[in-house]
């Protein structure tokens, strides 16, 4: 039996589906992540598994419980962190998190014992009477992470831990997370769109995009199952016809994409085929305005399975363009 | 049950850090209570009558002297002497003067015929209030003035003898049983429901619908977290209120006990409405809406301010089920009739049998999913 069995879920609003006939599992002690931008269906999703929201069809099963028959049961067995802060900001961290165990129904004795070894997890056992409105983004969000664990759950579920949060908080979540995953025997299923954390914690990744799954397997396969080890990313001033033919001709090139004068190089041996770029651009006088030359990363398969990039998606979910960035068609 | 206190705790915690929102709703309904029991409960005083006498008789003369002791005893009215009638009711219709009353040039020789003499009374009825004050002392002035000054040893006229069985209840204290209800509800409408919809807007919701709380405890922890509030209000409202309205004896244990039975049920009652009124809404901005409307749909058809015998027949149907109407009743018979439980036993069993089928309902139609 798997942790989480998901199996042809779906769920529309009227003709739009923001999850659409989604199957896979989630293994017992992994952390498994939901990439993709806003709007690909990773919260509706999670809302769907941790009984928010009822699916329109397909089943899913949490530690072997139906999330529509046995709704009661999955609450009582995972723990949850929804994208919104939820806790209290007048109560202090210990009326939070006893309030929360509370409603799970967790004795006095087991409370005096789980909050405050709870909050030294999180390193905030020095702010435990303080009341939440001090705290910052991040120490608000390991709270929730330490409330959520408040009735010992074997199923963690957390939606956008980081989103809104600085760089250095964001690190601490992610390692409190996985050190967390470790002491107490977790299995984590987590979204995100930072692609660099889910390359580093994650055992397994489902890229998700329009409410479908377009992979899903480890960071380190997914990015071994496009082509190219290194991505250049280069542009020039003005290009002649057939450039990107020239381009694609180039030595151990795998594959060329392009937008304008922008051009998106897989390459099996990055150095190479940069010099052999800069010799071909020089021959043909055609002046080169920007050159990066960077590792296969996750935003390249995202870019693969997609056909564009995740920071478009999230600029389109955002609803703005900006000059800074440029759409891909 | 842990549930529901867990509900119940955090809503109360949250309430004792937020003194403003204790002192607002208790402070609230003591004003309107003093303000509005002064305002309408005077007596009418010093009104500006024009007198035109036409006649200048000896009846007319009598009539007059009347009016003078009036002015300078009771002060219900003051006299203002015109020779001019049309002069007289220019300064009425400029609103210089409450009214004029008018001697007619022929009134001393009815008096002494026996001709039924009359004196006319122009009054300004755009103002009900003072020109029925002035009618009605006029009226009381005519009695004596018409009595014979040696009365039949037996007389065969019917006369009416009142007997008041309580003290003489000033407006004020009248008004205190309504403060009461509106003191509960202002707690109602700021606790309960709305503190769901509060949380929904700022998505705190989520983070206890993902918990095993169910439904119904989910909705009773609210509804008596609000409940609590709304009883504390009611409580120092009934207190306070007593003792500023001049209620005899307002510190009697036993009688405050009898309020705190009517004041838990009223507050059960109006939590559990406002929970079924807000359990579909979303928009935080709704309630702050619907308040004023509310307030007059169900506080001035309760009886809390005019009887509930002068309503016309739509109205009646509106008293009939608002819960107010049997707060309020149970709060008169308790404050300004000093009764036993037994004599607001329908109130309380209407109040909590309303509570317990709002909640129901509330629970049926509540969305425990987003």
């Amino acid at each position: 039996m798997f942790d989480v069995e998901v199996d042809n879920l779906t769920k529309c609003f009227g003709d739009f589906c923001a999850v659409d006939h989604l199957t896979f599992h989630v293994e017992h002690g992994e952390i498994f992540g939901l990439l993709g931008p806003n709007g690909a269906g990773k919260s509706t999703l999670i809302r769907m598994l941790t009984t928010l929201v009822p699916p329109t069809s397909g089943t899913a099963r949490i530690l072997g419980f139906d999330v529509v028959r046995d709704a009661n049961r999955v609450r009582h067995a995972i723990g949850v962190i929804p994208q919104a802060m939820t806790s209290d900001l007048d109560l202090s961290a210990v009326e939070n998190m006893s309030i929360f165990a509370k409603l799970y129904g967790i004795s006095r004795e087991r409370r005096r014992k789980t909050i405050p070894e709870l909050l030294k997890a999180v390193d905030l056992d020095q702010w435990a009477d303080k009341p939440v409105k001090m705290f910052s983004g991040g120490m608000r969000r390991r709270l929730e992470i330490a409330r959520g664990l408040v009735h010992e759950p074997k199923l963690f579920f957390l939606d956008e831990p980081t989103t809104g949060l600085d760089p250095v908080s964001r690190v601490a979540v992610w390692e409190m997370l996985a050190r967390l995953k470790r002491e107490r025997d977790l299995t984590i299923l987590v979204t995100t769109h930072y692609m660099d954390e889910a390359d580093k914690l994650c055992d397994r990744i489902a890229i998700v995009d329009h409410g479908k799954l377009v992979a899903l397997d480890s960071p380190l396969k997914l990015k071994a199952s496009i082509p190219g080890k290194n991505i250049l990313e280069v542009s020039f001033s003005a290009v002649p016809a057939g450039w990107e033919d020239v381009l694609r001709r180039l030595p151990e090139v795998a594959d060329v994409k392009s937008d304008d004068h922008v051009f998106r190089i897989s390459s099996n041996n990055g150095p190479r085929t940069t010099t052999e770029l800069l010799e071909a651009a020089r021959a043909a006088g055609v002046a080169v305005t920007s050159l990066s030359v960077q590792s296969t990363t996750l935003d390249d398969v995202f870019v693969h399975y997609t056909g564009h990039q995740l920071r478009d998606a999230l600029q389109a979910a955002a609803g703005y363009s900006s000059a800074f960035m440029y759409e891909r068609k | 049950m842990n549930r529901i206190w867990a509900i119940i705790e955090r809503d109360l915690r949250r309430f004792r850090r937020s003194p403003t929102l204790i002192v607002v709703s208790m402070i609230m309904p003591l004003v309107q209570l003093v303000v509005l029991g002064y305002a309408f409960g005077g007596k009418i005083k010093n009104l500006k009558v024009g007198v035109v006498d036409q006649d200048h008789g000896v009846p007319a003369v009598k009539l007059k002297e009347m009016f003078q002791a009036v002015a300078a005893n009771a002060r219900t009215f003051d006299t203002i002497p015109y020779t001019d009638q049309a002069v007289a009711l220019r300064d009425l219709r400029e609103g210089r003067i409450n009214g004029v009353l008018n001697i007619p040039p022929n009134f001393s020789r009815d008096v002494l015929a026996g001709a039924s003499p009359r004196v006319a009374l122009v009054e300004d009825n755009t103002d009900q209030f003072s020109a029925s004050a002035l009618e009605g002392t006029l009226d009381q002035l005519l009695v004596p003035y018409n009595s014979k000054s040696i009365p039949p040893r037996l007389s065969a006229n019917a006369t009416l003898s009142v007997v008041e069985i309580y003290p003489y209840v000033p407006y004020i204290q009248y008004l205190l049983p309504g403060t009461i209800v509106m003191a509960i509800f202002i707690s109602a409408m700021i606790g309960g429901g709305i503190i769901y919809i509060d949380d929904k807007a700022r998505g705190l919701h989520e983070g206890y619908l993902v918990t095993p709380i169910r439904k119904l405890e989910l909705i009773m922890g609210f509804n008596l977290a609000g409940a609590i509030k709304a009883v504390i209000a009611g409580s120092v409202l009934a207190t306070c209120g007593s003792i500023i309205a001049g209620i005899p004896d307002p510190l009697n244990v036993l009688r405050l006990a009898r309020l705190l039975v009517v004041v838990m049920a009223t507050a059960l009652a109006l939590i559990s409405m406002m929970f079924l009124l807000m359990v579909r809404v979303n928009d935080p901005l709704v309630p702050r809406a619907t308040f004023g409307v509310l307030n007059t749909v169900l506080f001035f058809p309760s009886g809390a301010v005019y009887p509930i015998q002068g309503f016309p027949p739509w109205m009646k149907v509106i008293t009939a089920v608002d819960p107010f109407t049997y707060a309020v009743h149970a709060f008169k018979e308790l404050i300004l009739k000093n009764t036993g439980l037994m004599a607001v036993s329908f109130d309380v069993v209407y109040l909590l049998g309303f509570a317990a089928l709002t909640m129901a309902a509330a629970t049926l139609l509540f969305r425990r999913t987003l």
